[in-house]
């Protein structure tokens, strides 16, 4: 009986949870949606201590008050521009329970579970292991406490797929002698020691499709886990997880015009000695000082901001919407162009712009904004490279030839804010830089924006 | 061989609940808004955190030594999934906010 009650619980805790993720269609509806989302996982515990194998709630009132305790800081103080690590790392968490429990299952069950539910097992405790420490090395490298640079050897593919092979060879061995612990243990250790493999080479600004896909991963995890139990809820959730990370990672892919295997085996951005500077001297730049730029802003009437990650790092967001407050008082329309991987993870610029105050209604992602660009009078990009390059959409054999880009040059004056004329992540040249409608304004973007501010007020 | 033709029932039903969540999540989460794609990842990861209700019953139901130090910190782990994610899915939320009346030059059309 009890056993019945139970599933009516986790039954409504999943619609709740689809109900939550549906309100996340809009910024209005979403945290009302959250809150159901927040409301089914309240049954769905509940509902679980109430489970009639529980004896002692000692081990389990210890562990909810300590990852409540950890749990808590890592949610409140953490800066937004750290959210993707903070994102990264829970996803290991998540993967680390899985795996523990799957570890559990066949420790305890042994060679008594039959072919199947340890083949079962052999998946879930192979896919939580390497999301763990893939998922802390994604951590790691967007923290930088790993370096963010692709790490490649000679073979280092053949070398994963074998030890993928390995695994899988493991698993199937398993099913034929269930009670062969040392396979399963070395599955484990060739697990956790493949996640690791698997992010080295990637570099740090591939991490929005990085992160998405090991977000995938670990809803997969979930699922597996909830095979491993019986478990529906855990099934339908990790399933939900699962494509979600999925469609995002796609979405990212699709942002760069490249394809999952060539981030995921590529190595991109690693030493694209590329003739960068081959434009350089040939055609001259054009700068602008900050009163000129001021003037131009001020008697724009539309003006569109295209930021960059750089801009995050340098925390130029707050300035920035400084600016737009200052044009808007001069009613000069502002919005904002965001390219879908700019920032480290999907969605951070939009973020990072929310939290310095602009209001989402300014916030227009490529498809949206690139239509408004001719009907622009002036474009100020800051922070960003490769995503406004005119390059992706002319020069065959450029590293990003093919990459949607937001096309800025169609506007009527663009300035650029820029520190050096430096080449972005992809290593190449900017053609943009050159163009006869784009300024130059040399300096930190902080910096620029400050001045900007004070020059449009005078 | 014997073994592995037995297929488990359980297991078939398992799977068809796994393929249709999953196209269910591919309609849902299809509909997400571009702006809120770091909040829809801290709130799958938050909902991930369900690994806890499996975890409780192996901290608590005291199977073997091994076992409930195991659960222990898997409840510990999805606790801090549950916890840190909802949180902070809730804090970045708070930050999408409209601008006020005059504040935005068009007002719905960067909403979708």
């Amino acid at each position: 009986m009890r056993r019945d009650l139970l599933q009516f619980f986790y039954l409504f805790s999943a619609i709740l949870f689809v109900m939550g993720l549906r309100g996340l269609s809009h910024p209005r509806t979403a945290r009302r949606g959250m809150f159901l989302a927040e409301l089914g996982m309240l049954l769905a515990i509940i509902g679980s201590l109430l489970h009639h194998d529980i004896i002692d709630y000692r081990w389990i009132a210890a562990g909810l008050a300590l990852g409540t305790a950890i749990g808590v800081p890592m949610a409140i103080w953490i800066p937004m521009t750290a959210v993707p690590q903070r994102t990264a790392l829970s996803h290991s968490f998540g993967a680390l329970a899985a795996s523990l429990i799957g570890i559990s299952e066949y420790y305890r069950h042994g060679a008594a579970l039959g072919s199947v539910r340890v083949g079962v097992i052999g998946i879930e405790v192979m896919l939580g292991s390497l999301t763990f420490t893939g998922s802390l090395m994604a951590a790691g490298k967007l923290q930088g406490v790993i370096r963010g640079y692709p790490i490649t050897y000679r073979g280092q593919n053949v070398f994963n797929l074998s030890i993928l092979a390995g695994m899988l060879g493991l698993i199937v061995a398993l099913m034929f002698m269930p009670h062969a612990t040392t396979a399963f243990y070395a599955m484990v250790g060739l697990a956790t020691f493949f996640g690791v493999l698997l992010i080295l080479p990637i570099g740090a600004a591939d991490m929005p499709v990085v992160i998405a896909l090991l977000n995938s991963y670990a809803g997969l995890t979930d699922a597996a886990m909830g095979f491993m139990l019986d478990n529906k809820i855990q099934i339908i959730t990790g399933s939900l997880d699962g494509s979600s990370g999925f469609i995002l990672s796609v979405l990212m892919c699709r942002a760069m015009n490249r394809s999952m295997t060539n981030v995921l085996f590529g190595a991109f951005g690693k030493v694209q000695e590329k003739p960068a500077g081959e434009l350089e001297g040939k055609k001259p730049i054009r700068q602008v000082s900050i009163e000129e730029a001021a003037e131009l802003l001020g008697t724009a009437r539309s003006v569109v901001f295209v930021p960059g990650y750089g801009m995050a790092v340098s925390q130029a967001q707050h300035r920035v919407r400084e600016v737009a407050d200052v044009l808007k008082g001069k009613s000069v329309q502002v919005r904002y162009g965001i390219h879908a991987v700019a920032g480290r993870m999907p969605g951070h610029m939009n973020v990072l712009l929310a939290e310095a105050n602009v209001p989402y209604e300014e916030l227009y992602d490529m498809d949206q904004i690139n239509s408004q660009f001719p009907e622009t009078d002036v474009v100020v990009v800051v922070g960003a490279n490769d995503v406004v390059n005119p390059a992706a959409k002319r020069l065959r054999g450029s590293p990003i030839y093919g990459m949607p880009i937001l096309e800025v040059e169609k506007a009527r004056v663009v300035i650029v804010c820029k520190r050096s004329l430096a080449a972005g992540f992809a290593g190449i040249d900017n053609e943009l830089y050159y163009g006869d409608k784009t300024l130059m304004l040399f300096g930190d973007a902080k910096d620029t924006m400050v001045k900007l501010t004070a020059a449009l007020k005078e | 061989m014997k073994g592995v033709h037995v297929i488990d029932v359980g297991l078939i039903g398992d799977l068809y609940v796994f393929v249709l969540a999953g196209f269910l999540g591919y309609q849902v989460i299809s509909r997400v808004s571009p702006l809120l794609h770091t909040p829809l990842m801290s709130a799958t990861n938050a909902i991930s955190g369900i690994s806890l209700v499996g975890s409780l019953v192996v901290a608590g139901a005291g199977y073997n030594r091994v076992s409930t130090l195991l659960g222990f910190v898997a409840v510990t782990c999805s606790t801090i999934n549950v916890v840190g994610g909802f949180l902070i899915t809730d804090r970045i939320l708070k930050m999408f906010r409209a601008g006020g009346p005059g504040a935005a030059g068009d007002g719905s059309k960067g909403a979708r």
